[in-house]
């Protein structure tokens, strides 16, 4: 191949002598790769945008939850409630040494937060200081409630986001400010800005996080809790110890353990995996429709190319005539295939890219929104640049290969 | 012997078998200025064809310059017409994207010459065949002879030992054949450059000093035309 400047002169000569056919051709080729791009950036930020809900939020945790018997049991008929106690921690930390945390919650809904003249409506949730482990705070403010508060049974709470905006709409530190939540006062000790939008018994936006043993006191709950967080040691599997976590509970609370339903327990590690798999089929669709677009308009330009050929047998012929080698011809072939591919396809990349970065900054624009990253990154980019030039080459072959086969008498004998 | 050819045989095997040459025995010495003529069908394109490396032949051997030309791989073949062999068509075969100098310049584009000297070389030609001025011109803006001129200067540039025409006048009036025919005849005569034609013209064969006439596949009569008056319609033009 003889790099030259009339080298690439005589490329770009003949691609825009045929400005449209050239356009056309290379419309197809920037559309595969503005759609593989676009969709791979798109797919990458919904995914973020999804997981940001589950932000915070232990990725290996259980929550049981009691509820309405459905099987009859030792002489008691279905349809019985029954309720978890305070002795339920205990006894799933002695006889499933696998779990990492155990921590229970009670909560009460539909609570008046006020501040001056400031109300909003709270959900009180009463919960241990290893609830932090669960759903993770960002504390803004102060401190999260600590194994103190619980064994003082202090009045102190950890407010929400929305809770605090709404009691102090001018803002500032709030801790220390005593605020009027239900029946009681408490003291402001935190203010949890976590927007994770998994809620157990209600987002931690909207809570007033209290010491439970508080709570169950002032609502008289007695020794009753509601439901029961718990997450495994790293390494095992949460879903591995559901069963015998099911059968502890039937036996102390004398229900059938086959009852799936007398106990509901929510999987989250369960949860993340249909979320994987629906994250897997996309972008398992993403790379077909986005490969399947770039190979139509390789084949399109394939198919060009070998019209130009057929019309340029002539020209062919006449280069052979005087002195160009099959090889000359094939590299001639192949480079215009290949910079109508990349030139095309570099349009189409540098289309990608401005449009994910305008739907990030609409995205991101939104209120309270989660930061996404939607921008296919710079190494995305290069390869797909090179999958061009590969792409370039095969869609050049068949028609260098037939303009390889033109004889030099050809060029005479076609006039 | 520049060309020398023995007992040249070849046969177009489409369908029908065609035997077209039937041992062509020729030599050509160097500075020679000959035309192979014969009607069409004769086989003069198919020989020409053959001593410009464009084709190869069945049976016999055709050497340039001692060399043998048979079996030649297509890389082979493309380095000796580059630079043993210029051609001038009927239809000039410009490429017509290019401009006149860039035309001259191609064989040289082909020999890996430098962009600077290559364009300086096709100006020095183009000058020398009258055409400085329309250097940057495309093909379709000149006229036929201009055309010509410039297929010329590209046949040259490369400096080849042999010069084909097909059919160098096919496109052209009378007036303009004879001034291309003149041309050749100069640079044969001052250059010594050996130019072989190929025509069915007797008028453009009469310019030539050596008339070869082929017919059926077999060289029939070789007539010494230093005199120039092979042509019936006299010496001095050519009858269209």
């Amino acid at each position: 191949m003889r790099l030259d400047i009339d080298t690439y002169r005589e490329i770009a000569d003949s691609l825009v002598r045929n400005k449209s056919r050239s356009l056309l051709t290379g419309f197809g080729v920037f559309w595969g790769i503005f759609m593989l791009l676009f969709l791979m950036g798109g797919g990458q930020g919904l995914k973020q945008v999804i997981s940001s809900n589950f932000e915070g939020f232990a990725t290996n945790t259980a929550i049981m939850l009691p509820d309405r018997t459905t099987k009859p049991w030792k002489g008691m008929k279905e349809g019985r409630r029954w309720t978890m106690t305070y002795t339920d921690v205990e006894r799933m930390k002695r006889m499933v040494p696998e779990l990492d945390v155990v921590t229970p919650i009670t909560s009460q809904w539909g609570q008046e937060a006020v501040n001056g003249t400031n109300t909003v409506n709270a959900n009180v949730k009463g919960v241990y200081a290893d609830y932090r482990f669960i759903e993770e705070p960002r504390i803004k403010y102060g401190r999260y409630l600590n194994e103190s508060d619980i064994a003082q049974e202090r009045k102190v709470c950890v407010i929400g986001k929305r809770i605090y905006t709404s009691l102090f709409p001018s803002g500032g530190d709030p801790c220390g400010t005593m605020i009027k939540v239900g029946p009681v006062y408490y003291q402001i000790i935190g203010v949890d800005f976590s927007s994770g939008n998994i809620s157990i018994n209600g987002s931690a936006d909207e809570s007033v996080a209290v010491p439970l043993p508080v709570v169950q006191k002032i609502y008289h709950e007695g020794n009753n809790i509601e439901l029961l967080c718990v997450t495994a040691q790293s390494g095992i599997r949460i879903s591995s110890l559901e069963d015998r976590m099911r059968q502890i509970m039937a036996r102390e609370h004398n229900f059938d353990p086959t009852d799936k339903e007398a106990m509901f327990v929510l999987n989250t590690e369960q949860l993340f995996a249909i979320i994987d798999n629906l994250f897997t089929g996309l972008s398992f669709l993403i790379w077909l429709v986005g490969l399947g677009t770039i190979l139509a308009g390789i084949i399109g330009v394939s198919n060009i190319m070998m019209v130009t050929v057929k019309e340029r047998t002539t020209e062919i012929g006449i280069r052979r005539a005087i002195g160009a080698t099959p090889r000359d011809i094939l590299s001639q072939i192949i480079m215009e295939s290949i910079s109508l591919t990349l030139v095309a396809g570099s349009f189409g990349i540098v289309f990608a890219v401005l449009l994910l970065s305008l739907l990030e900054t609409i995205v991101n624009g939104r209120p309270d929104a989660m930061p996404a990253d939607f921008q296919v990154s710079f190494w995305t980019a290069v390869i797909s640049a090179l999958l061009l030039t590969v792409l370039g080459v095969i869609a050049g072959l068949a028609p260098a290969s037939r303009a390889m086969a033109i004889k030099p008498v050809d060029a005479m004998r076609d006039e | 012997m520049l060309i020398e050819l023995k007992d040249v045989n070849k046969t177009y095997n489409n369908g029908q078998p065609l035997h077209v040459l039937k041992g062509i025995s020729l030599g050509i010495d160097s500075g020679e200025f000959v035309s192979i003529m014969g009607a069409s069908g004769s086989g003069k394109s198919t020989l020409l064809n053959i001593i410009g490396i464009l084709d190869n032949y069945d049976t016999g051997e055709y050497y340039i310059d001692g060399r043998l030309i048979k079996n030649l791989t297509e890389r082979q073949a493309a380095d000796y017409r580059n630079r043993m062999i210029g051609f001038i068509f009927q239809s000039f075969n410009l490429i017509g994207f290019k401009t006149a100098v860039e035309n001259v310049e191609l064989p040289l584009f082909y020999q890996g010459v430098n962009r600077h000297k290559r364009h300086e070389l096709a100006m020095q030609y183009l000058d020398r065949l009258g055409l400085a001025d329309w250097a940057g011109h495309y093909p379709n803006e000149m006229s036929g002879g201009q055309k010509q001129r410039v297929a010329i200067a590209r046949a040259l540039i490369t400096n080849p030992k042999i010069i084909l025409a097909d059919e160098p006048t096919g496109a052209l009036d009378s007036k303009t054949s004879e001034e291309v025919m003149q041309l050749l005849g100069q640079l044969n005569r001052e250059d010594g450059v050996t130019i072989i034609v190929v025509t069915h013209e007797s008028g453009v064969a009469n310019c030539t000093d050596k008339i070869v006439h082929i017919k059926d596949g077999i060289i029939g009569r070789i007539e010494d035309n230093r005199e120039h008056r092979a042509s019936v319609f006299g010496s001095s033009t050519i009858m269209k």
